[in-house]
């Protein structure tokens, strides 16, 4: 060997080196956040915007200095509204990209897709999106709302407010429309509904041939008796839904519609004039007039360059949930799952439409709950609002096997707990 | 700056408009209107409507449309026309223009459902009298919508007078009838329960049914023995009608899905039924169709009712040049082997698909429904029929005529069946063949193209817009037999209208499952469809 080859060598190793150590340089000054939303297929619609958010929120974060003197860095894959997949990608943003936190799902399939991924490699997942409760994991928060948050006290006030006397529940059949309308079944039986004057209906992601079950609606509110349609469709059917029942002339002050998956993102784009008066169920909207709510729309316009973006509810509970676990990791010191899901609870992080939400031991948050009519320009225009905040319940006390059950994750360290036969089921319920 | 000036402004505006009268009643009530709370909005307009002022009409039409505002200096009702920087007001006390005011100074008046409700009856009390019959009926209608006061019973037997419109008659009179229901007199109960009788109305079916419901004691609402029984022949002969369009209704809606899954399936029919080409690209075809419409309605934003037409032609060329391209490029070189012409066009569908998304956008793109489309077709109050799936219906006829006269009268059809029938014996006559292919694939894909156009009007344009037919038209196609264009048709149309009877008590997730259950076990016993081709064809 020459000493002229021995140099090269020695040179071409010396730089490999290099570039291992920056590399590895580089990884450690990351911390790594996973987006785990669909940007393509039936649920694009409404999810593609929750990935806009978290690259906003993490953006807006590494102006601050990042968190704990590392940038953190988006990892964003897209499991195009295949549940399968979404569970393929977890797996992926857990063991392969090893993230520190994942922001994602939308659909209630989606999540139960992804959530034995998350408990066997102990990941952390923030679930923006109102759903159907009977659930709480250690590794997961729910920063959306319970059905308490959002079902029943739509369904309150259209029986109260309105005087609603036959129901219809109208949804997408799968799990978060079918639980939420059992419990609601169950609810306005309570309440001494008739099993007559209620009506159940499901359809298919992603259906368009609405003419014979608004037909029916048509026929079933014809009774005499004021009726409401609850609505849990979810995903880009509710277009065709909505444009049927416009041409039908449906209008919302003979049937109004209570949607708890429609909100300004949906509405942006579709003709929204035979929809006006109809009504959704959330804990933000956009029209809200509060210093926090103007500040965040502000910055939402400025980072997606469009004055005419909307704000809505998920990406309201990605904003809370993200800052909650920001201020997490900055009171241990450590993005460890362990250590991050033990300090959130007791968390408190301001909502947007004024009022303070607060992570409860169940995983859980607290929630002001509003009522909008759909306006011409697609914002809502607020009807009805909780007075206080209502803390979510991840076990309905309405459905005859889950009101025993308890969630807990700081003095029973259980998400099932049956407080009659004193035993934690672990996650497997049912 | 801006301070002044709004203050300049709004000493202008005062000093335009005088203050209100004290005491006057009118100018109290609308006042009213800006009450904090949806009561005393509520009860602000009773008094409007019983006051009859002659601005009465246009101050709650302003506030049903929104353009009611309240000025937040001194709590005055304006109606404005909503501006970008200023608003121009006009005083509902005198109908003058006063001034321009902007926007920050001033909040909407806010209505909600049951304020719209009472709002629209209340217009519709002041329509009663304008010159145009549909206008009248309407404003009828609009008034039976709630029980009606004597207030506004008085107000149509007024009306009634003077109408000479004979269904503005029928319409006032049918509302008078259940109006005189409540009336203590048996004989005039009967009257009205007899006058009844053609109706349709569900408010009226439903006045009467609880006439004769037994409360729990046994006795009824409805004292009179005579009129009781009058009410429930009434009942039986409005439930029959009703029974009679109930099923019209449920043929249409039957027919109006076959049309949809004909449109999808024709084409396929051409490519799959005549050439034996299965075509996995069938529904991305479509789907270029559709955002076909799209693009022309981006490039005439001014003129969308005319963009559906002008779209059918282009997207006929769109679909029918990307399906030459697909065979003269791929599936030429593939005939007789079916099973690779299947992954291929399967991997064109992906490719197509992943254009349009990284091409448009992965999310839906909204389509516009033109204003001749939308809205329904009220035959009677029992059965009305929505203007886009008549036009589908139509157009899907339409479409089935040209094929049939392209494929039975032109040259080209004849070529294309000679093809179809035997191959070398079109060769030894002369046919190019190889051309007459490319042309029968450009064919069925652009006619995939011009459904495209309509299904655009109906579902979400997206880059699964094809996924969700192509099943569908296979089904379609091989029910109704191979090679035939009539079977596809009739094939479609049958599986539409099961489906839709099936759906009212199967619910949509088990009557398509049904009728899958039933395609299969059909085609287990006649595998060669309803139709199947007969003769030497048939056995190659």
């Amino acid at each position: 060997m020459t000493m002229k080859t021995f140099t090269r060598r020695l040179a071409i190793a010396g730089t490999a080196l290099a570039l291992t150590v920056a590399a590895s340089a580089q990884a450690a000054d990351t911390i790594k956040v996973g987006v785990l939303h669909s940007l393509s297929g039936t649920m694009a619609i409404s999810e593609t915007t929750l990935k806009d958010t978290v690259l906003m929120l993490i953006d807006e974060q590494n102006k601050k200095g990042g968190l704990l003197g590392k940038k953190l860095e988006a990892v964003v894959v897209d499991p195009a509204s295949n549940w399968p997949l979404f569970a393929e990608k977890a797996e992926q943003l857990l063991v392969k990209d090893k993230v520190a936190v994942v922001f994602g799902c939308w659909t209630s399939v989606s999540r139960k897709s992804v959530l034995p991924v998350f408990e066997k490699n102990n990941g952390l997942l923030f679930y923006p999106v109102q759903y159907e409760g009977e659930e709480s994991s250690k590794n997961v928060f729910y920063t959306g709302a319970a059905p308490n948050q959002q079902a029943i006290p739509a369904v309150d006030y259209l029986m109260k407010d309105i005087g609603v006397k036959r129901w219809v529940l109208a949804g997408t059949d799968y799990v978060y429309p079918r639980t939420t309308n059992k419990i609601l079944e169950a609810y306005l039986q309570a309440k001494g509904v008739a099993p007559a004057d209620i009506m159940i209906n499901y359809t298919p992601f992603g259906h368009s041939d609405w003419q014979s079950i608004v037909a029916d609606i048509k026929k079933f509110g014809s009774a005499g008796k004021k009726t409401a349609v609850v609505s849990t469709i979810n995903g880009d059917a509710n277009v065709p839904f909505y444009k049927e029942l416009g041409n039908q002339k449906i209008s919302a002050e003979d049937i109004p519609v209570v949607a708890f998956s429609v909100g300004e993102e949906e509405l942006a784009g579709i003709d929204t004039k035979p929809l006006v008066g109809h009504l959704a169920a959330w804990n933000y909207f956009m029209s809200e007039k509060s210093p926090a709510n103007s500040e965040w729309i502000k910055k939402w316009h400025a980072y997606t360059k469009n004055p005419k973006r909307t704000f809505n509810d998920p990406m309201e509970a990605h904003v809370i949930g993200f800052q909650m676990w920001v201020k997490a990791v900055e009171k241990v010191k450590s993005t460890d799952v362990n250590k991050v899901t033990d300090a959130m609870i007791g968390l408190e992080a301001p909502n947007l439409t004024g009022g303070v939400s607060k992570m409860l031991p169940n995983h859980h948050l607290t929630k002001p709950v509003l009522i909008g009519e759909v306006r011409a320009d697609g914002q809502f225009d607020t009807v009805w609002k909780t007075t206080g905040l209502v803390p979510g319940d991840a076990w309905s006390d309405f459905l005859p096997g889950s009101k025993d059950i308890e969630a807990d994750w700081v003095t029973l360290k259980c998400g099932n707990y049956n407080t009659k036969t004193k035993q934690c089921s672990g996650q497997n319920y049912k | 700056m801006v301070l002044l000036l709004a203050l300049l402004f709004a000493m202008t505006a005062r000093a335009q408009t005088p203050a209100p009268v004290a005491g006057d009643p009118f100018a109290t009530a609308v006042a009213g209107l800006g009450a904090d709370n949806f009561p005393d909005k509520a009860a602000a307009v009773t008094v409007l409507t019983e006051l009859r002022h002659p601005n009465g009409r246009a101050v709650l039409a302003a506030m049903l449309d929104g353009k009611l505002y309240l000025r937040n200096a001194d709590g005055r009702v304006f109606i404005t026309d909503a501006g970008e920087t200023a608003l121009a007001l006009t005083d509902p006390l005198t109908m003058q223009a006063a001034g321009t005011g902007i926007p920050d100074d001033f909040a909407r008046i806010t209505t909600n459902n049951s304020l719209r409700k009472t709002l629209r009856s209340a217009v519709a009390g002041f329509a009663l009298a304008d010159p145009d019959a549909a206008v009248r009926l309407g404003a009828v209608r609009e008034m039976l919508r709630s029980s009606l006061d004597e207030d506004s019973a008085a107000l149509l037997r007024g009306a009634l007078e003077k109408e000479s419109d004979e269904d503005v008659r029928q319409a006032v009179r049918e509302g008078l009838a259940l109006a005189d229901l409540e009336s203590p007199e048996p004989e005039k109960r009967l009257a009205a329960v007899r006058a009844l009788e053609k109706s349709l109305n569900s408010d009226v079916y439903n006045r009467l049914t609880s006439m004769v419901t037994a409360a729990e004691d046994g006795s009824y609402p409805e004292a009179d023995e005579r009129v009781r029984i009058a009410a429930r022949e009434v009942i039986g002969s409005i439930d029959s009608s009703r029974r009679v369009y109930g099923t019209l209704e449920t043929l249409f809606f039957g027919l109006s899905l076959g049309s949809v899954l004909v449109l999808a399936a024709i084409g396929l029919a051409i490519t799959f039924g005549v050439m034996g080409v299965i075509n996995m690209a069938h529904g991305e075809l479509i789907m270029l169709g559709a955002y076909t419409t799209y693009g022309v309605q981006l490039l005439m934003p001014q003129h969308i009712g005319l963009s559906v037409l002008v779209a059918i032609p282009l997207a006929f060329l769109v679909s029918g040049t990307v399906g030459v391209l697909i065979e003269r490029g791929i599936v030429r070189f593939l005939y007789g082997r079916p099973l690779e012409t299947l992954l291929a066009t399967f991997g064109v569908s992906l490719i197509l698909q992943q254009i349009v998304r990284d091409g448009v956008s992965p999310n839906n793109v909204p389509v516009e429904t033109p204003q001749w489309m939308s809205g329904s077709w009220q035959i009677n109050d029992a059965l009305s029929i929505t203007y886009n799936r008549i036009y589908v219906l139509l157009f899907m006829v339409l479409v089935f005529a040209i094929l049939q006269i392209v494929l039975k009268k032109t040259s080209l059809g004849l070529k294309v069946r000679a093809v179809a029938q035997n191959r070398n014996m079109a060769k030894a006559m002369g046919v190019r063949t190889q051309w007459v292919d490319a042309m029968t694939f450009g064919l069925g894909s652009g006619i995939a193209g011009v459904a495209g156009v309509a299904f655009s009007q109906l579902t979400n344009v997206g880059p699964n817009l094809g996924q969700q037919y192509i099943i569908d038209s296979f089904m379609v196609v091989v029910f109704g037999g191979v090679g035939n264009l009539w079977g596809t048709l009739i094939g479609g149309m049958s599986l539409g209208v099961a489906n839709k009877i099936l759906e009212p008590w199967a619910g949509a997730v088990l009557a398509k499952i049904f009728v899958l259950v039933a395609l299969i076990l059909f085609i287990q016993r006649r595998p060669r469809g309803l139709f199947p081709q007969k003769g030497r064809a048939a056995e190659s």
